[in-house]
């Protein structure tokens, strides 16, 4: 019983292990974990990070796929369009080409009425000659009276 | 048994096995058993801290990473400055401690009978029922304090808080203060090492006590301390730790 030199050694071991605790213990165990809880940590954040970006993406998707439809919808106007311009241009050429034809159509029907004018207005001058003949049979030279049977034809 | 040898029973367990004189008497069996159980807390541990990974722990590593994580609580919660040797202090304290008081769960009989048969006569295997040793952890954790407060104040700031406080700076009050210090002082490293002491001091008379019984009658008793026993030796190694840590935060900041 009592206090004696034991007292020494005990606080020399004790003044060891602290030691020993404090270069081989401690640090290596305490670094792990602090370390694990880093990693933790990370692995937490990158995940709630991936999350955020998931949703980004699908945003960016659902916008990727409404322009899309917007840019169909226009193309189809745009089609639409299109068509009609070309059968509106197609019935104006119609129309042109029918204007032309008709308008041909209509200068040989005034040719043909001028041409059947004249061979109208021959026949008439000979038939007035060849009645006025029959009529003034002697008294009608033919000859002597041809410049004014011209005349005559050509007023008709 | 007779009480005359009952008497000589109990003396006879309260022998240590020592070598030297007087002052220079060593506690073999002190040592010994601490310095084994040192190396058991100190072997575990490292072979934990060597293989120390940061993936998943295994059950050794996860048990070790508790007690850390454990004690870095308290050290963090009391203690403000650099943790650097606290934190690796007090858990030497209280691993080192609570395996010293768990030598008390140990048969009483049970060592002295082996080391017997090896011819020697007196062994104790509970080092904290051995004022030296807990004496020893006291007054190394009295240097610290005195080594805190120096680092923590400075040495010029130690010294007024020696002479100048609790009662004022008059030069006429500065052996009052001293006085108060020193008491105070001293009083810290002797109630930790008392109360560990005391403890398991008182526990391991009560089982060797209990050892007096007839066989037949000892379990009762016997299983009924141990179990309330089995709250004593963390607890009490809990307390030195805690208190070994406040008091270096005392020492360490300005107050």
């Amino acid at each position: 019983m009592g206090i004696n030199a034991t007292l020494f050694g005990q606080m020399i071991t004790f003044l060891v292990f602290i030691l020993l605790t404090m270069k081989f213990v401690w640090p290596p165990i305490k670094q792990a974990m602090s370390e694990r809880e880093k990693r933790i940590a990370d692995g937490l954040a990158s995940a709630e990070r991936s999350q955020h970006e998931l949703e980004l993406a699908k945003e960016r998707a659902a916008e990727h796929i409404r322009e899309a439809k917007a840019q169909a919808a226009d193309i189809i106007e745009k089609a639409n369009r299109q068509g009609a311009n070309i059968v509106d241009e197609a019935r104006q050429e119609a129309r042109v080409v029918a204007d032309r034809e008709k308008a041909s159509a209509e200068a040989r029907i005034q040719q043909e009425v001028t041409q059947a004018r004249a061979e109208l207005r021959r026949d008439v001058s000979e038939l007035a000659i060849l009645g006025a003949s029959r009529i003034l049979e002697r008294e009608v030279d033919a000859r002597v009276h041809q410049q004014m049977l011209d005349e005559l034809a050509d007023q008709v | 048994m007779a009480s005359g040898s009952a008497t000589e029973y109990v003396v006879h367990h309260l022998e240590h096995l020592a070598v030297g004189d007087g002052f220079w008497t060593f506690h073999i069996d002190t040592l010994v058993v601490s310095w084994v159980l040192g190396l058991v807390f100190f072997g575990v541990f490292y072979s934990v801290a060597r293989k120390a990974s940061t993936d998943a722990p295994s059950g050794l590593q996860t048990f070790i990473e508790t007690c850390v994580e454990f004690i870095d609580n308290q050290v963090t919660e009391s203690f403000h400055g650099p943790k650097d040797f606290v934190a690796p202090l007090a858990l030497t304290i209280f691993v080192w401690v609570l395996l010293w008081n768990l030598m008390d769960l140990i048969p009483v009989d049970l060592f002295p009978e082996i080391m017997k048969l090896f011819g020697v006569e007196y062994v104790r295997i509970l080092p904290s029922a051995d004022m030296n040793a807990t004496f020893g952890m006291s007054f190394t954790v009295l240097i610290l304090i005195i080594i805190y407060s120096v680092k923590g104040k400075g040495a010029k700031g130690f010294g007024k808080e020696l002479f100048c406080h609790p009662f004022g700076s008059h030069p006429l009050l500065w052996p009052a203060n001293l006085m108060l210090n020193i008491v105070e002082l001293i009083a810290k490293p002797v109630s930790l090492g008392m109360r560990l002491f005391g403890n398991l001091y008182a526990a391991e008379i009560i089982f060797i006590l209990i050892a007096l019984l007839p066989v037949w009658a000892q379990w009762m008793p016997g299983v009924a301390w141990a179990v309330f026993h089995i709250l004593v030796i963390p607890l009490q190694a809990f307390i030195f730790m805690v208190l070994t840590i406040v008091y270096l935060s005392l020492a360490y900041e300005e107050h």
